[in-house]
């Protein structure tokens, strides 16, 4: 473990990447997560890696297709409408099996949006933006250390799955500085080494084994079809036990259960302690993973105490629809929102909650 | 300590950021939890410019603030615009060089600071930022004084700006 580094987000999730182990990256500029390929364009070549600004956000997305096809380890990075545009390549690569590593820091609502702070494409990144039966896992950090270690971990899935893996943030965990610790650079593979790590890879022809590679997202015959969803699906299900992941804090006792993920639960954390110091009992549920969503973290609330979960987003209630299939019905569950790139302050929550809790009673 | 938030406010040009980038260091540097958010929006040349900084013995639950307890503001635009923000009994430290206005406000403490007169005195003008960081921190003692020169000298400071060190240690006891 190396000592504290000062890094701002965009920089850190640049630097994240490459320990990682990505050593190609594809982008093209988009506020708020330029500082993304302006880090990579100047660290990227000098550490093994390759650069290339496409010409657009479709390029970036197919480069990597194809450089990851070949074995490498793609990162990209955009914010919301340029993830948009990625959504074929991303429903090309689930089909085919290839893995890529998709950072979205996000800007706020529909159209060419803002760039203030917004989480309104929780619903595009967890039902899959993109065309067919396919998911992608969604992690969701909340500072700037936490997202160094989900890119770092999120290279190793998307290799282990062959799966995309995406990471939700937002402008200002991008703008934002954090002392963080770095972890150890993974070693990167070797042209000769990829076959035998990667034998799916499109490496070239392996005249020992007279066996032959095939990457496509294209099955003609409907059966052939319906048999390469079912197999990517076997996947899916295996994710689905294995990576939720969510913090919880507060939950016994509490009258009022807040879910919120990334920037917004941190000032929801506020809320909380301004809360106990009116005497009102509060807790936090976080979704670390937005899919597979953190069901199983609704079994823990204290259903003595607890009479209102409170879904709290930078969007219109998105991630409500999750808190209700978590709550499944057990307590009422009620929204604290603002959109458009407004973040609301920490007292603005804590009158809405008291709003909520007096309507309740 | 508590848990201290900083609001930095000026012109683009005046240092502001570079005010809370040297706390934040050297916060980070005594193994403090700090966070370090700068104005973050659409912003024209020669506009306005801002920082929070939070430094705390807890981890910072939140980068944002709704109310500081300690306000700089470097031009007149910032004290206008800012000064509702600080709370009540909060410390205010004021550019008095180029603000002449009075703050509205009898709950709080205010300081003011010639900056940029102190550092034309010292023979550099640029210093006006740093005269100001000492102003801050000799008040109110956020940080340790070795960490903040250490945070000069390897940080800010470093090759070719190596011998404004000195000039610069000098405007940060100047106030």
């Amino acid at each position: 473990m190396s000592e504290k580094v000062l890094m701002k987000g965009n920089e850190a999730f640049g630097e994240a990447a490459i320990l990682s182990g990505c050593n190609f990256y594809f982008g093209y500029p988009i506020t708020p997560q330029s500082e993304i390929p302006e880090y990579l364009s100047r660290e990227l070549p000098k550490r093994g890696g390759c650069f290339i600004q496409a010409e657009s956000e479709l390029a970036a997305i197919n480069m990597a297709y194809g450089a990851a096809a070949a074995g490498g380890n793609a990162f990209i990075s955009s914010s919301a409408p340029g993830i948009a545009l990625m959504q074929e390549g991303l429903s090309f690569m689930c089909c085919a099996e290839v893995p890529v590593v998709v950072l979205n820091v996000s800007r706020c609502g529909p159209g060419i949006g803002g760039i203030q702070p917004g989480q309104a494409d929780y619903i595009q990144a967890t039902r899959g933006g993109g065309n067919g039966d396919y998911k992608i896992p969604v992690f969701a950090p909340s500072t700037i250390q936490e997202a160094i270690d989900m890119i770092y971990e999120a290279t190793y899935l998307a290799n282990k799955w062959r799966n995309p893996m995406m990471l939700l943030t937002d402008g200002m965990m991008g703008q934002m500085m954090e002392p963080v610790v770095l972890p150890e650079p993974r070693k990167l593979l070797t042209s000769e080494e990829i076959p035998q790590a990667k034998p799916w890879a499109l490496s070239g022809f392996d005249h020992k084994n007279g066996q032959r590679s095939l990457i496509r997202a294209l099955h003609m015959q409907p059966t052939d079809l319906e048999i390469q969803v079912e197999k990517i699906f076997t996947k899916y299900d295996a994710m689905e036990k294995e990576l939720p992941a969510y913090a919880a804090e507060g939950l016994e006792g509490a009258e009022i259960v807040f879910v919120a993920f990334g920037l917004m639960s941190r000032l929801v954390r506020e809320a909380i302690e301004m809360l106990a110091e009116e005497g009102i009992k509060a807790g936090l549920i976080r979704p670390k993973t937005l899919w597979p969503y953190p069901y199983a973290a609704f079994d823990e609330l204290d259903f003595n105490s607890t009479k209102v979960v409170i879904s709290t987003e930078l969007s219109k209630g998105q991630m409500i629809e999750d808190v209700r299939l978590g709550v499944e019905g057990r307590l009422p569950v009620e929204l604290i929102y603002r959109t458009g790139g407004v973040v609301p302050t920490t007292p603005e929550v804590v009158e809405r909650a008291k709003k909520i809790l007096e309507g309740l009673k | 300590m508590a848990t201290h938030k900083l609001f930095a406010a000026g012109y683009g040009g005046q240092g502001v950021l570079m005010i809370g980038q040297i706390i934040t260091y050297a916060a980070m540097k005594e193994d403090k939890e700090v966070t370090f958010l700068p104005s973050y929006g659409p912003e024209m040349r020669g506009g306005t410019a801002n920082c929070t900084v939070i430094v705390s013995d807890k981890q910072v639950a939140c980068p944002m603030i709704y109310e500081a307890d300690i306000l700089t503001v470097m031009n007149p635009p910032s004290l206008t615009k800012y000064e509702s923000m600080l709370k009540p009994g909060g410390v205010l430290f004021v550019n008095a060089s180029l603000i002449d206005l009075k703050p509205t406000r009898s709950d709080i403490q205010v300081v003011n600071v010639a900056a940029n007169d102190i550092a034309a005195e010292l023979g550099n003008a640029r210093s006006a930022n740093i005269v100001m960081l000492g102003a801050i921190n000799r008040t109110l003692h956020l940080v340790e004084e070795e960490s903040i020169k250490y945070v000069l000298q390897n940080k800010v400071f470093t090759g070719r700006k190596a011998d404004l060190f000195d000039i610069n240690w000098k405007a940060y006891h100047a106030y």
